[in-house]
């Protein structure tokens, strides 16, 4: 039985913001259900009582000293954005026109 | 004039301190090198030829005026795409990034422009760091040294490549789960992985960030360690760097080049016996053992029975952090952006602009990642992933108990033929298997060469406990001193 279907790839790539063609549907279905047969191995292991590990460094909270250094300054942050206006990044309309 | 693209970083830091050569006469001919036979290999992206002779220059400059110079003083060192350099374009790899220069210098670009390095340009790679061959590279495949119709591994194909075409003497790569390694594996040179935390991640663009490294190459195990003391060290801009000082990484690559590895204890993972290894690869492996036991060492069998999960389990955990990390390329702040023509909104534009500007891997582990968050799978993958992950930890750490180091080959096949792999992406995967143990832990691993297999390089990896990078120095080093370095065939005529 296949782990992943077509229709479940078309889903992940609206939620991932990819607008994928049809034909690289036909290719990653496939590709992906060979991938996430082989990964599903991990559910293998007993691992009830295992604490997870999120980072290989058990370091938390770390802060530094509350004093102002240097930032970014606005024209180089601005400088490599795809579209400028009034010292902005301009995006398009964010609400459809029937909204 | 000598050729100066054959030497260590080591030798030319010399010749330059003594004043008998310039650094800038050492960085022309590095850019004459590149000119010659970059259009055959094509490990750069971008070549900053400017920039480079303007800092070499300026560390003649200084000598010239007397004041003390580095140990790396006027080498010239490549530098992977995905990390960013000020002014430089950086892309890693993608055309969502195409043209983009970065306001600001990564924290080891930063320590490589302060210890009087010199960077020749930008070095070519899987997009995003994602795969083991730098052909999912947006911007052309590198062509491996030692045969141009083989893939120079991946992701950091480029930096490896341009140490075996002596291009430089010395590169910067990052390691996610073998990026620097099987590079260097493939390629005949040196590539070390150092423990997580133990560099900054300041500036790196980001993949997975709980297992992200840059790290040094060079073609010596000397040249490495030189590098790697230049790069590492605690980075408050990086919330995961590790407040303690360098380990001797340099001085133990000295003690282990006098060839006595009396007392030390290496580890063979008995769950790595070769399974899934090309013969000519554990060949060569065991030739390096014996060649070690020689030299004083003494081979210890011990299980890591989890070793066997890793693979899974990396490739449910980066993709996870990769398909939230990618998030950032929105088409709003930088890079590519597609479909903006006045009728769009901004989620349909988004939408075009990251199919546009993502190759067929980026998009299937941003998918994968997807599915593996997804409520109703999240236990059942990733947070499976994460437990399988401490299990491993605990087997390294009960490994070491009975050893110093682990020991391995760096990758199950040498360098294959261009397209071999590209069509089924976890056979690309498996390249992986025996470097992505480490990454999950966190500690450091180094890549050496150590003979060959049908004329292409075979890589040694040496495995070794978080903050003891030095352990793996002295043994790769040791190594080195008993199978020399490897000399790839000429690329002239």
């Amino acid at each position: 039985m296949a782990a992943i279907s077509r229709d479940e790839v078309a889903h992940l790539a609206r939620l991932s913001r990819l607008a994928v063609t049809e034909q690289e549907l036909d290719t990653f279905a496939g590709q992906l259900d060979v991938i996430l047969q082989a990964v599903a191995r991990v559910g293998e292991v007993t691992a009830a009582d295992i604490p997870p590990t999120s980072h290989a460094v058990p370091l938390t909270n770390v802060l530094r000293e509350d004093v102002v250094v240097d930032c970014l300054r606005r024209d180089d942050a601005l400088a490599g954005a795809p579209d400028v206006a009034e010292d902005r990044f301009r995006v398009p309309r964010i609400l459809d026109e029937e909204a | 004039m000598s050729d100066l693209t054959r030497m260590t970083a080591v030798e030319v830091a010399d010749l330059i301190a003594r004043g008998e050569v310039s650094a800038v006469e050492v960085t022309r001919q590095h850019l004459d090198r590149i000119a010659a036979v970059d259009p055959r290999v094509h490990a750069f992206l971008h070549v900053d030829a400017d920039g480079a002779l303007d800092a070499a220059r300026a560390v003649d400059a200084r000598r010239a005026e007397g004041e003390p110079l580095g140990p790396l003083a006027g080498v010239p060192v490549a530098v992977k795409d995905v990390v960013t350099t000020r002014g430089v374009p950086t892309t890693a790899g993608s055309k969502i990034l195409e043209g983009w220069r970065p306001p600001y210098d990564a924290t080891v670009v930063e320590r490589l422009r302060n210890a009087g390095t010199v960077m020749l340009g930008k070095t070519n790679m899987d997009e995003f760091a994602m795969g083991s061959s730098t052909e999912y590279s947006a911007y052309g495949r590198t062509h491996n040294p030692w045969d141009l119709g083989r893939i120079p591994g991946g992701s950091g194909g480029g930096s490896a490549a341009a140490l075996a075409a002596y291009e430089a003497p010395l590169a910067i790569g990052t390691d996610t789960g073998g990026s620097i390694r099987q590079p260097g594996a493939v390629t005949g040179t040196v590539g070390a992985k150092p423990t997580y935390g133990g560099t900054s991640r300041y500036g790196l663009i980001a993949f997975s960030s709980s297992l992200d490294t840059p790290g040094p190459c060079a073609r010596t195990v000397l040249d490495a360690a030189l590098l790697h003391e230049v790069i590492a060290g605690h980075d408050p801009r990086d919330s995961t760097s590790i407040p303690q000082p360098v380990p001797p990484v340099v001085e133990a690559a000295r003690q282990g080049a006098t060839g006595d590895l009396s007392g030390v204890r290496l580890g063979l993972v008995t769950e790595f016996s070769g399974e899934g290894a090309e013969p000519g690869v554990m060949a060569a492996f065991r030739d390096a053992l014996d060649a070690l036991t020689k030299l004083g060492a003494e081979i210890v069998e011990v299980s890591c029975p989890h070793f066997q999960y890793a693979l899974p389990a990396y490739y449910l955990i980066a993709p996870s952090e990769c398909s939230s990390n990618l998030a950032r390329f929105d088409g709003v702040r930088y890079g590519l952006r597609v479909g903006d023509d006045g009728t769009r909104a901004l989620e349909e534009v988004m939408s075009l602009t990251r199919e546009a500007g993502f190759g067929p891997e980026v998009k299937r582990r941003i998918i994968i990642g997807t599915y593996a968050l997804s409520s109703g799978y999240y236990e059942a993958y990733y947070g499976q992933a994460q437990k399988v992950r401490t299990l491993i930890s605990q087997d390294f750490a009960r490994a070491f108990e009975q050893v110093d180091v682990l020991v391995s080959p760096t990758t199950p096949f040498v360098a294959f033929p261009f397209g071999s792999r590209t069509s089924d992406p976890y056979q690309m995967y498996l390249a992986d298997l025996f470097t992505i143990p480490t990454n999950l832990y966190g500690g450091p691993a180094i890549s050496v060469p150590c003979g060959l297999s049908d004329g292409l390089p075979v890589g040694f990896q040496i495995m070794a406990p978080t903050m003891a990078d030095d352990r793996m120095y002295r043994v790769a080093a040791a190594l080195e001193s008993a199978v020399g370095t490897l000399t790839p065939p000429s690329l002239e005529g």
